[in-house]
């Protein structure tokens, strides 16, 4: 951390109080792009007027592979294991994003089993997504190793079961246009309703050690305060959103797949601070997993294909369309654009987390550095998917 | 939502003098959209966002299209008499379409939940005026997005509080999403004094 006042782009000036007393210059600080907080190379213009943060513009792009270009040179089906890299947290939540945009340009529609089979794979995502976030939530707070520990051992029995269903643990490159690659493999129901069964008491227990404890509550309470105005205006979604009490899952109102078939709750917050962000997550861990025993119960024998879809010489005809999934970090969308080739015109990403730092600046505003840390995990971001 | 016919004359109702029109879509969704004129864009974002049955609050996707310079072949028949005798003929008109760039809205209603309404919005061409209004101060969750497509489109967009490069490097100059960009064959490539060096060598050094 290097405070260079010849070269700041910041106006510096001393602060004058009330009493006439100058307090100090404000110090310029770049926060990253190698920071343990970061979440990957992501690096924030900071001015400090002591402890508090003044002005905060977020730096990135040093992950920035130009993925819509590639996209837009590859053929449909050839993107289809680079939208793993997206979010490598959630590799087949953007496998399905990519797959619903595509199979509405092309009016495809995957058979009953795979649609089950999506909703299990995306709700164990989202499982995984969560559990690590609140571990490494906890880690920049000074909770260190244990959390992350406890969360990182219960993600590892998900990712097991991605293991023996697609052969990858994160890069898992399991949808295909209507439907999926290939089908479960004998036992692992089994094995998948023993992890949906076993997971209740991990969280129970995570809970108990956390949800209460008073370090927790005096880190997060009232801050990064988000208000439910700036928030809808300023396109967040996901967790995020909802933690600021705007009640919009994706999966309620598109029902897209087969999400009406499910009961589950959406769980909302009530103050939009950082504590809600957490308790949010936790929540939608518990729905998640009443989804996830409904599917492991109700999926029916069956194709795993629709069998009008080409994955060879795939042309869909021209046009454009837009498909949109509530992904694990907020709505992850897909905007095609196809000239009848077998390449797509247009290929676009719309990135949840990307666009969930827009407001970053709003929510550090007269906070402490440190908080700044616990502000930016609470947003989830994932820089695989924000510099793409 | 109501149909778009429908949002359109509203709009032309309630913006005197926008015009907005339909834009087709061919593919299997069918999803149509409304394309802007610049001028009057601002007001009809305004209008979108705040009308009671509408109230569009949320724009989930900001892009850009670049397209380039095509030429547009359209048949139709036409009814011609040869040899006096009435004949219908397939005749091939070419239009020559100049290129602009897009910027391209998907807009959501969170409060009525439905959606999506697209809205365009072309730039005269894609050399000297690349220019559309900025939809930023009506909906904040563009302010990244424009900047994403301003830098790698290249679309100035007007109004836009803070339009710098977001993902490239400040120095880069050219726009790499645009379908005419090629790529340099170094990206490290970095001028040096080598060549100046040597032709002042070579001129110090008479042979």
């Amino acid at each position: 951390m290097i405070a260079t006042p010849e070269s700041s782009q910041y106006e510096l000036r001393p602060k004058r109080l009330a009493d006439g007393s100058v307090q100090g210059d404000l110090l310029e600080v770049s926060m990253g792009p190698q920071h343990p907080s970061t979440h990957g190379v992501f690096r924030m213009d900071v001015v400090l007027d002591g402890e508090r943060v003044v002005k905060l513009k977020p730096v990135f792009g040093y992950l920035h592979r130009n993925h819509e270009k590639i996209g837009e040179n590859t053929t449909y089906l050839g993107s289809m294991p680079y939208t793993d890299r997206l979010d490598y947290f959630c590799s087949l939540t953007n496998n399905w994003a990519y797959a619903l945009a595509v199979e509405k340009l092309a009016g495809l529609q995957p058979p009953e089993r795979a649609e089950y089979i999506r909703v299990i794979a995306a709700e164990l995502t989202r499982l995984q997504n969560h559990i690590s976030l609140v571990g490494f939530l906890l880690q920049d707070m000074g909770a260190m190793g244990t959390p992350l520990m406890y969360a990182f051992r219960e993600r590892e029995k998900i990712l097991d079961l991605f293991e023996s269903l697609t052969g990858a643990r994160m890069m898992c490159n399991y949808m295909r246009f209507g439907g999926c690659r290939c089908d479960l493999p004998p036992g692992w129901l089994e094995q998948a309703r023993q992890v949906a069964d076993e997971f209740p008491r991990f969280l129970d227990e995570f809970e108990a050690l956390l949800s209460e404890n008073e370090i927790l509550l005096s880190r997060t309470q009232g801050v990064g305060v988000l208000s439910r105005e700036l928030a809808v205006n300023a396109s967040i979604t996901g967790p995020m959103l909802r933690a600021s009490g705007v009640n919009y899952d994706i999966r309620k109102v598109d029902k897209y797949g087969i999400y009406d078939r499910f009961s589950f709750r959406v769980p909302l917050g009530e103050h939009g601070d950082v504590y809600d962000r957490y308790m949010v997550r936790i929540l939608e861990m518990r729905e998640s997993l009443k989804i996830l025993q409904a599917a492991l119960r109700e999926i029916p024998e069956g194709l795993i294909l629709d069998p009008k879809a080409k994955l060879r010489g795939f042309r869909p005809k021209p046009g454009e369309v837009y498909g949109r999934i509530e992904a694990p970090k907020g709505e992850l969308g897909f905007y095609l654009i196809s000239d009848g080739s077998p390449k797509p015109y247009r290929y676009r990403v719309r990135p949840p987390s990307f666009i969930n730092l827009t407001i970053l600046e709003d929510l550090c505003l007269g906070h402490h550095v440190a908080d700044v840390v616990i502000i930016l995990g609470s947003v989830d971001i994932v820089m695989g998917e924000v510099d793409r | 939502m109501e149909p778009l016919d429908q949002i359109k004359a509203r709009i032309e109702a309630a913006v005197p003098g926008a015009s907005v029109e339909i834009v087709l879509n061919a593919g299997a969704d069918g999803q149509r959209s409304l394309l802007m004129d610049n001028p009057h864009a601002l007001a009809v974002a305004r209008f979108l966002r705040d009308d009671p049955s509408l109230r569009l609050d949320y724009a989930s996707n900001v892009t850009g299209v670049d397209w380039l310079d095509a030429v547009i072949q359209e048949k139709r028949k036409v009814k011609q008499v040869i040899e006096g005798v009435e004949r219908e003929i397939e005749e091939t008109t070419e239009q020559r379409r100049p290129g602009y760039l897009e910027a391209v809205y998907h807009l959501y209603s969170m409060e009525l939940k439905h959606g999506p309404l697209i809205l365009r919005l072309r730039t005269g061409n894609r050399t000297d005026n690349p220019r559309v209004p900025s939809l930023t101060p009506v909906w904040r969750g563009a302010e990244f997005q424009e900047r994403e497509a301003y830098d790698l489109f290249g679309i100035t967009f007007e109004g836009h509080p803070d339009l710098r490069r977001i993902l490239m490097w400040d120095e880069f100059k050219h726009f790499p999403m645009r379908k005419d960009y090629v790529e340099p064959n170094d990206y490290e490539y970095e001028p040096t004094p080598h060549d100046e060096v040597l032709e002042k060598t070579k001129r110090h050094y008479p042979a």
